[in-house]
């Protein structure tokens, strides 16, 4: 059983919990994930490496309740632990001095993209983030990503914060003007594919963080797996992180799909046993 | 209850005992055990037809060499706790055996009766003795040798390291067993399942091993959350047994096979068993309930994946594979159930190539058929495509079972750990590694095989550790 020291909302419902696991702490590097299951009926599901601290021995997620699997965590809190967690997993990123890097962070990407940016930041890189929202209230974790970007700049998709425009924009604009080492993109698998595309005519190496659907996590199943580059990969344990020009996105995204039926008939389940928060 | 003398053989002639099962139509749509057991009686009866040989054959195609006359002359006589403990003297998991050895190609296959008429039920009367001592309560607790101070660490609940824990802590060693997933078991919980082992069985095992002392830290991936170097520095464990099994999934490598509701026997099942989404919404993991279902392959995973699939609300299931019936090599009572439970057996047929619909789901698989030719490094003929061939049908889930390969994550990070060219582990007869205080065994080391073989690596390991650990830790290879 893992204690959970602390859970607050950070933004309409996406929360930041904080548990406590020594092991973990110890081991996580920025990029890997862990796998979490909140009671003994629940899903295994994978969620990222926030932040770490070795000292304090705890481990921090950033969860948005979609469905049930989330919604079940986000409603415990200190006094509650989780059933189940397995970890650190997946490659940590690699971290090299690139001169600039752009971080592009969508949603709830913010959050997996800020130990990364730490990291490269650390290792002497300029990083410029570009942090996506749809709008002003979704938008968290500003100050952090800022403490560790040279630039950053917000997008929202209605204008009530920072620039009124898609991350592919401002994304286009540095890749103009200035010399790039490399990107990262995390969020929604569209906002990825499309960052690539946008990256593409320019040639930089581009990374995306694949958000497959897992079981394991240990390369058991092959649930996870993608195509990369003509050759199937598992996210769990070749990734998390794929050159983001060789992703097959159509696969990628199609196999997200395959249990949207179940999904919604759990929620529904769900709901109905627990109201609607 | 009959008092008939257990050596006169003269009921070796009458037929073997039928074993009372489920009617096929009601099974085939729940998950409760196919087979419902002997009762006393029937047991008595089927054990009385042992002609007590003086060079039983059957023994020596046991594996572990169980003393199979022995505990059947018991069994005859009625006194079934005896004969468990018996059992349980090469055997520490018969109720786990009874039901999934591959019987006739062991014991039974060499049963001299078979040459005439049909073998003894040995695999029966072993689930039933188990069974009796389980649900008697009758279980002696086994004598703990005094406490050695000694650490030993195994990786992997399956089989082997269950077969580790259990003789090292009764040798007097702490033992801590260790494995990726949330429950301990291995295969034993996630992929076979409940209609052909319950669980409830595994779990009783695992609770007498915690009774005894051994300590079970689940979600622990060695290689990742801590290394077999970091055990054996860090950590102070004396010994290290490795038992992680072959968990890799092997693809068929075909266009399509990526497409959604495509998926590994592992994970088809690992979500039905471990995850219990058999039991979905009430657990939350789902699995996918197709309604015409391909299962690829045909060794005893094929043949569970396939009869889940019925379970979980399938019009239509289909096995396929390429070979022909001889060289099917699920257990013999797995393919006779899954034919009477109504499974299609397409024989003799190769998948191609997997066709999408336009959300990128599977929606067709395309086969050809194959004849047999020459045979290959296997022994057995190989399969040849026949040009012209070509079929094709619609299905809604897919699910390949086509064997599993060494998983690399323990592997490729430990340090100077020797592995075959295929990323299997290499170790000695007694199960020693490249590596010292190293052992392993079961399926990380032979690739995908049996319980019973994965519970012999692990007892012979044991003995080994043993000697190796009383000597002062005295030479290596
Ligand atoms: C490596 C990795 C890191 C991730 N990091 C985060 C994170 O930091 N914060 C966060 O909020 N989310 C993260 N996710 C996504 C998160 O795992 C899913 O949102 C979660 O599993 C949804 O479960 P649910 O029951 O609440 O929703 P559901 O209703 O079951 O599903 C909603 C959607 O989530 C996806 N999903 C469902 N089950 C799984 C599963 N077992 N594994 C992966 N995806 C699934 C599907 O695309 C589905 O459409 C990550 C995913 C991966 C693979
Ligand atoms: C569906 C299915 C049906 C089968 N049916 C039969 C049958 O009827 N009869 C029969 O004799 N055999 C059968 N087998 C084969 C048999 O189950 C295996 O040969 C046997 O379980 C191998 O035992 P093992 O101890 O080597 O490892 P496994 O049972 O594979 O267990 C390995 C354990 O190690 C854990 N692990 C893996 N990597 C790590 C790591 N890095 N760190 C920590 N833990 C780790 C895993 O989580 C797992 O729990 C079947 C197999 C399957 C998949
Ligand atoms: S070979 Fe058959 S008949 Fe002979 S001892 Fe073994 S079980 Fe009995
Ligand atoms: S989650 Fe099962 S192999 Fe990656």
């Amino acid at each position: 059983m893992i204690p959970i020291v602390s859970n607050r909302e950070l933004a309409p419902n996406i929360y930041e919990m904080v548990v406590e696991n020594r092991i973990l702490a110890r081991r996580a590097r920025a990029g890997q994930f862990l796998i979490v299951m909140p009671d003994d009926h629940g899903e295994r599901i994978p969620l990222t490496i926030a932040d770490y601290d070795v000292e304090a021995g705890t481990v921090t997620m950033v969860i948005m309740a979609i469905g049930t699997s989330t919604r079940k965590l986000v409603k415990l809190g200190p006094g509650d632990s989780l059933y189940a967690m397995l970890g650190p997993l997946g490659n940590a990123s690699e971290i090299e001095n690139y001169g600039t890097v752009i971080m592009v962070a969508g949603g709830v990407g913010a959050a997996p993209i800020y130990p990364i940016a730490r990291a490269l930041s650390e290792a002497g890189n300029r990083v410029i983030t570009i942090q996506g929202s749809r709008n002003k209230g979704l938008l968290f974790w500003v100050d952090k990503l800022a403490s560790v970007s040279s630039e950053h700049i917000i997008t929202t998709d209605d204008g009530s914060f920072g620039r009124k425009a898609l991350v592919t924009e401002p994304l286009r604009e540095l890749l103009e003007k200035e010399t790039v080492g490399c990107v990262y993109t995390i969020g929604p698998a569209i906002m990825m594919k499309f960052c690539a595309e946008t990256v593409r005519p320019f040639g930089v190496r581009t990374i995306a963080s694949l958000n497959s659907i897992m079981i394991d996590g240990t390369g058991m199943c092959g649930g996870c797996r993608v195509r990369v580059g003509g050759e199937t990969k598992f996210t769990c344990v070749d990734g998390p992180e794929f050159d983001a020009l060789a992703i097959d996105w159509s696969i990628a995204t199609a196999r997200q799909k395959s249990f949207c039926e179940a999904e919604k008939c759990s929620l529904d389940r769900y709901i109905e046993l627990n109201g609607t928060k | 209850m009959s008092n008939q003398s257990p050596s006169d053989g003269s009921t070796a002639r009458i037929g073997r005992t039928p074993m009372p099962e489920q009617d096929p139509k009601v099974r085939a749509r729940n998950f409760k055990e196919v087979p419902l057991g002997f009762t006393p009686d029937m047991a008595m009866r089927e054990a009385s037809r042992c002609l007590h040989c003086k060079k039983p054959l059957c023994r020596e195609g046991c594996p572990v060499g169980v003393p199979i006359p022995d505990f059947l002359a018991l069994v005859a006589k009625g006194d079934f706790a005896a004969a468990a403990e018996k059992v349980k003297e090469t055997n520490a998991l018969p109720a786990v055996c009874g039901r999934v050895c591959p019987q006739e190609n062991q014991c039974e296959g060499r049963c001299l009766l078979g040459k005439k008429f049909e073998p003894v039920a040995i695999g029966r009367c072993e689930r039933f003795v188990a069974d009796y001592q389980r649900e008697t309560g009758r279980i002696s607790v086994p004598k703990k040798a005094a406490s050695n101070g000694q650490k030993i660490a195994v990786v992997g609940a399956g089989p082997s390291g269950l077969t580790v824990a259990g003789d090292m802590i009764l040798a007097g060693y702490e033992v801590t067993l260790f494995d990726a997933l949330h429950k301990p078991g291995g295969v034993l919980m996630y992929g076979i399942p409940e209609f052909r082992l319950p669980k409830a069985i595994v779990e009783a095992e695992i609770a007498s091993l915690e009774k005894l002392g051994v300590e079970i830290r689940c979600n622990s991936l060695i290689g990742k959350t801590i290394t077999v170097d970091e055990l054996i520095r860090d950590e102070g464990f004396d010994a290290v047994f490795v038992g992680v099994g072959a968990g890799l999934p092997t693809f068929l490598g075909i266009p399509g096979e990526d497409l959604g509701n495509v998926c590994s026997a592992n994970e088809y099942l690992t979500r039905s068993n471990l995850m219990k989404g058999y039991r979905f919404p009430e657990y939350d993991t789902p699995v996918i309930r197709g309604k015409n279902v391909c299962v690829v392959g045909g060794g005893n995973v094929a043949m569970d994946a396939a009869r889940s699939a019925l379970r979980l609300g399938a019009d239509t299931v289909k096995i396929v594979y390429r070979r022909s019936e001889a060289e099917l090599p699920a257990r013999a009572e797995e393919v006779h159930h899954a034919k009477e439970e109504g499974v299609e057996f397409l024989l003799l047929t190769n998948p191609i190539e997997l066709l999408g619909d336009d959300r990128g789901q599977v929606r067709a698989m395309r086969v050809q058929k194959m004849e047999l030719g020459e045979p290959d490094a296997s022994g057995r003929r190989r399969p040849i495509p026949i040009p012209g061939s070509e079929d094709e049908f619609d299905t809604d889930l897919v699910v390949i079972a086509a064997g599993s390969r060494a998983n690399p994550v323990l592997t490729h990070h430990t340090e100077n750990l020797e592995l075959s060219k295929k990323g299997y582990i290499v170790a000695t007869e007694s199960g020693r590694t490249s590596k010292p205080g190293v052992w392993a065994g079961g399926d990380i080391v032979t690739g995908a095989a049996t319980v019973i073989l994965a519970m012999g690596a692990g007892r012979t390991a044991s003995k080994d550790m043993d000697t190796w650990l009383k000597s002062g830790k005295e030479g290596w290879l």
